[in-house]
C-alpha cells in the first residue's frame, strides 16, 4: 500500500524552504557586493570583510560578546541540569508547582519584561546592599543565565524523563550513594542533551539584545547592541559582512554538534541491538 | 550528604531563580505604584551612575490612571494582539502543509528536513530580520526587480509598514510553529486516514474529520509558541515597523529608554503581564502532561 510522495508535497517542501533560506543566501551573497546600494551589483569585492576587521569597537564587542556567552552558557547548563535533576529524580518538595512555573515562565516571557525587570532588581539590590556596583559584562551574564537555564532545564527535563532509569535503579540497589549514582550513571547518560543545552544557551546569549541593553551599563556593549545601534538607521553593508560571518560559524558549529550528537546516538543504539542479541 | 545532595539539586537553581526571576517581578509591581518624580533616574545625565529608587512608600495609582487616559498605551496593546494573532494564522497556514510533508518524508529524509527547519532558529533572530531589511527597502530586491521589469515605476514602501511587521514575525517564528507541528504530525498512526480513505471518504473530508482533530494538540502548542513571544516582540516593529507599527514591546523600551519613565514602564509591563498570564497558563497546561499525570 505504500503510495508514491506526492509533487504536491514536494512543492510544498521547496516553497517553504525556499522561504526560510532565500533571504539569508541573498544577505550573504550581497556582503560580497562592492556596491553601496543592496541591490545594484557593483563587482564582486571583500571590502565590506577588510572593513570589519579595522573597527576596534566591533572586535571589542564580539570578544564581550563571546566571553559573557561563554560564562553564561556554561552556568546555566550547570544550573539547568540541576533543575532538570530536581523535576525528574527528587521526587516531591516543597514548592514543586511554583518551580516548574519559574522554569517554564522565562520561555515565555517578552524580553523587555524580564530586561525591565532585572534592571530593576539590580538598582534596588545596588541600594540596598550595594551589589552590583556598577552595570556591565556582569550583570547582562546574570541575566542570560537565568533565561537559558530555563531552556536548559526543559532539553536535559525531557532527556531524564524518556531514560530508562533501570541502570541508575540497579547502581542504587548496589549500594551506591545518590551523588555518586548522579555522577558516574546519571551525568553521562545525558551529556549529548548537555551539550545541546550549552550550545542553545550559547547561542541565545550571543544573540540577546533587549536584555543586554537593559542591564548594561555604560561602555559594555555587546555585539547585537553594537549591531542594533547601527541597522536602526537603515542598511549598511558593514553588516551584511559581519552577519555573514556569524551566519557561517554558527551554521558549521550546530552542523557539526547535530552531526556528533545524531553519530553518538546511532552508535548507543546499535550497542545496545547488539547486547540484546547476544 | 545524601540529603546535602538533594538539598544542593533543588536549592541552587530555585533560589537563584526566586532572587533574579521572580523577585524583579515584585519590584515592578512594586514600581509601577510610586511617583515619577519621587522613583525615577535623574533625569539630565544620560550616564549616571547615581541611579536609584527611592523606597520610602509612596502609593499612587497616577500611572495606572494616565494608562488609561493615553490611547498610545490602549493603541498598542491591541494592535500587538492583532499583529500577534494574524501572524499566528499566517504562521499555521504556512507551517501545516510543510509539517505534514516532512512528516509524511522517507525516513533518511527526515532529520535532514528537521536539521533544515531547527538550523535558522539558531542562527542570530536580529540578524534574520535584517536579511529582510535590505530586500525590503525602497531600493531593496523586490522594489527594483519590479521596476526593472515595468511593472511599476515607483517603488512600493514596503519596508516600515505592517505588512513588513507581519513578514517579519511570520519569518522567525516559522519554526516554532513547524516543530511541534512536525513532532505531532510525525507520531500520527497512518493506518486512521487509510482506513477512512478505504471506507470511501474522498482526501479532504479525511483530513477535516481525521487528520486535522488528531494533529490539534500540535496546533495548539505551536500557535501558543507563536503567539505568546508575538505580543510582547521588540526588535521586529522597531526594525521593520513604520512609526504606527505601535507594539507594546517597542512603546515599553520607547518609554524606558526614551522618556526614561520608570515607574510608567513599570505599569506598562505589569499590563503586559496580566494579558499574557493566560495564554501562559493555558501553554504549561498543554506543555506538561506528565506532570498532570502524577498529579
Amino acid at each position: 500500500m505504500k503510495k508514491a510522495y506526492p509533487g504536491f508535497l514536494i512543492s510544498v517542501l521547496c516553497f517553504g524552504y525556499a522561504f526560510l533560506y532565500v533571504p539569508i543566501v541573498l544577505l550573504i551573497v550581497n556582503s560580497f557586493n562592492d556596491s553601496r546600494i543592496v541591490s545594484v551589483w557593483g563587482g564582486f569585492s571583500f571590502r565590506w570583510y577588510a572593513n570589519l576587521f579595522e573597527n576596534q569597537q566591533i572586535i571589542d564587542a564580539a570578544l564581550l560578546s563571546l566571553r559573557i556567552a561563554f560564562i553564561s552558557a556554561t552556568f546555566a547548563t550547570l544550573m539547568g541540569t540541576l533543575a532538570g535533576l530536581a523535576l525528574t529524580r527528587m521526587g516531591r518538595f516543597k514548592g514543586r508547582v511554583l518551580f516548574t512555573g519559574m522554569i517554564a515562565a522565562p520561555l515565555a516571557m517578552p524580553e523587555v519584561i524580564t530586561g525591565l525587570s532585572l534592571l530593576l532588581l539590580f538598582v534596588s539590590l545596588q541600594d540596598f546592599i550595594g551589589w552590583p556596583a556598577n552595570r556591565g559584562a556582569m550583570t547582562i551574564t546574570i541575566g542570560h543565565i537565568t533565561f537559558s537555564m530555563a531552556y536548559v532545564a526543559v532539553i536535559v527535563q525531557s532527556r531524564l524523563s524518556s531514560m530508562d532509569q533501570s541502570l541508575e535503579e540497579a547502581a542504587m540497589d548496589l549500594g551506591g550513594r545518590p551523588f555518586r549514582v548522579t555522577l558516574d550513571i546519571t551525568l553521562p547518560l545525558i551529556a549529548p542533551a548537555m551539550l545541546s543545552g550549552w550550545l542553545l544557551a550559547f547561542t541565545l546569549s550571543l544573540d540577546d539584545l533587549v536584555i543586554a541593553s537593559f542591564v548594561s551599563g555604560p561602555g559594555s556593549s555587546t555585539l547585537p547592541m553594537w549591531i542594533f545601534s547601527k541597522i536602526r538607521l537603515g542598511v549598511t553593508p558593514d553588516i551584511n559582512a559581519l552577519a555573514s560571518i556569524i551566519i557561517l560559524i554558527v551554521s558549521i558549529g550546530v552542523g557539526v554538534a547535530g552531526w556528533l550528537i545524531l553519530k553518538q546516538e546511532k552508535q548507543r543504539r546499535t550497542e545496545s541491538q547488539l547486547k540484546l542479541s547476544e | 550528604m545524601d540529603i546535602v545532595w538533594r538539598r544542593f539539586v533543588i536549592l541552587a537553581p530555585y533560589l537563584w531563580l526566586l532572587i533574579f526571576f521572580l523577585a524583579p517581578f515584585a519590584i515592578v509591581f512594586k514600581i509601577s505604584f510610586s511617583d515619577p518624580l519621587v522613583a525615577s533616574p535623574p533625569f539630565t545625565p544620560l550616564f549616571t551612575r547615581s541611579e536609584s529608587i527611592d523606597f520610602a512608600f509612596f502609593f499612587t495609582l497616577d500611572n495606572y490612571r494616565f494608562l488609561l487616559e493615553d490611547n498610545l498605551y490602549w493603541i498598542s496593546y491591541f494592535k500587538s494582539l492583532k499583529i500577534a494573532f494574524i501572524s499566528t494564522l499566517l504562521c499555521l497556514l504556512i507551517s501545516y502543509p510543510m509539517a505534514y510533508a516532512m512528516a509524511r518524508a522517507a525516513p533518511g529524509w527526515k532529520n535532514i528536513l528537521l536539521f533544515l527547519v531547527i538550523l535558522p532558529f539558531w542562527t542570530s533572530f536580529l540578524l534574520r530580520v535584517y536579511a529582510w531589511m535590505s530586500i525590503l527597502s525602497t531600493n531593496g530586491l523586490i522594489n527594483n526587480s519590479l521596476m526593472s521589469l515595468g511593472i511599476i515605476e515607483q517603488p512600493l514602501k514596503l519596508l516600515y509598514t505592517d505588512f513588513a511587521v507581519y513578514l517579519g514575525i511570520v519569518y522567525s517564528y516559522l519554526p516554532f510553529m513547524i516543530l511541534p507541528l512536525y513532532a505531532n504530525l510525525e507520531k500520527l498512526n497512518l493506518d486512521y486516514m487509510e482506513a477512512a480513505a478505504d471506507l470511501g471518504g474522498r482526501p479532504l473530508i479525511v483530513f477535516r474529520d481525521v487528520t486535522l482533530p488528531l494533529s490539534l494538540p500540535g496546533i495548539i502548542a505551536g500557535s501558543l509558541l507563536v503567539f505568546i513571544p508575538a505580543i510582547g516582540e521588540f526588535v521586529i516593529p522597531s526594525l521593520l515597523g513604520g512609526l504606527d507599527s505601535l507594539m507594546i514591546g517597542r512603546t515599553l523600551y520607547e518609554e524606558f529608554f526614551g522618556n526614561r519613565d520608570w515607574p510608567m514602564s513599570a505599569a506598562v509591563a505589569t499590563i503586559l503581564l496580566l494579558i499574557l498570564i493566560l495564554p501562559m497558563m493555558v501553554f504549561q497546561h498543554y506543555q506538561s502532561p506528565q506532570e498532570q499525570q502524577e498529579a
